[in-house]
């Protein structure tokens, strides 16, 4: 392998990343899991928006983006994880194929 | 190959490695730590980008935030004798084949794609001009993510309290 490394390989590894986190996503049911595979999904996101910044693609405003990814990142972690501990405390599980108090 | 290609490899290697051990392991707390191999893998990547600022928040606030809450999830809602993770047997096969055919298309797409001709500019310093349009061109988005942020620490805190102290 005597390739250059450029832009295409960071994609590369990025696209990587992003369909181990949909193969994560689908193929977990504890939800604490599902949040691992999204947290990939966003690092994946990221990677590309610093990318394109570096290869001259897009100016600055794409790290600017990859900060506010960051951040929504760390805000949807605190939530899910108040959701699963509330879920834990009521019924008892932790997988989201085992809540369905609304079926029927 | 110079240094720069033999770093990407090994930090790109690790990165994937580690992140199909979080998908694939069975035991949650070893998923965790491999997240923290994946979050790590990609920090390195940004320093490659010449990323500083944005390396450093990685670690701090993947690594330093993200990653104790998920092992503090870990902790809070499994029983220290069954930490074994429920595989969903049904849904494996279409799983892999949605997953290889994106991660097909896009490899596909971009290697095949005829880049622009990169313009790789010597590093410079980020922290500085990302503070700039941090405070000028992306103000009202930095307002609005430090409002959220309030939003979800309060909902957080709300959400997580036992049903009974609600009640008194």
């Amino acid at each position: 392998m005597t390739v250059h490394v450029g832009l295409t390989q960071f994609l590369v590894v990025s696209a990587i990343l992003f369909s181990l986190g949909i193969f994560g996503v689908m193929t977990r049911k504890n939800a604490i899991m599902v949040l691992m595979g999204i947290e990939l999904i966003l690092n994946a996101a990221n990677i590309n928006f610093v990318a394109f910044t570096r290869f001259g693609l897009m100016n600055l405003s794409g790290q600017v983006t990859a900060v506010f990814v960051i951040i929504l990142a760390a805000a949807e972690a605190a939530v899910l994880l108040a959701i699963v501990l509330n879920m834990f405390q009521q019924i008892n599980t932790v997988n989201v194929d085992e809540v369905d108090k609304l079926k029927n | 190959m110079n240094w720069y290609d033999i770093l990407f490899y090994a930090f790109a290697l690790i990165t994937v490695v580690s992140a199909a051990g979080v998908v694939l392991s069975r035991n949650i707390v070893y998923a965790a730590f491999s997240l923290l191999f994946t979050f790590f893998g990609v920090a390195a990547l940004y320093v490659l980008l010449s990323a500083d600022f944005l390396a450093i928040t990685q670690i701090l606030l993947y690594v330093g935030g993200v990653l104790v809450l998920i092992v503090f999830g870990v902790m809070l809602t499994n029983r220290a004798n069954k930490v074994e993770v429920k595989h969903g047997g049904l849904t494996l096969a279409p799983a892999v084949l949605v997953a290889g055919v994106i991660a097909g298309t896009l490899i596909g797409v971009l290697t095949t794609t005829k880049w622009p001709a990169a313009s790789f500019e010597p590093y410079e310093e980020t922290a500085r001009p990302l503070g700039a349009l941090l405070m000028t061109q992306f103000v009202l988005p930095f307002e609005l993510a430090s409002v959220l942020l309030l939003v979800a620490l309060v909902g957080a805190v709300i959400i997580a309290r036992r049903e009974k102290a609600r009640r008194v």
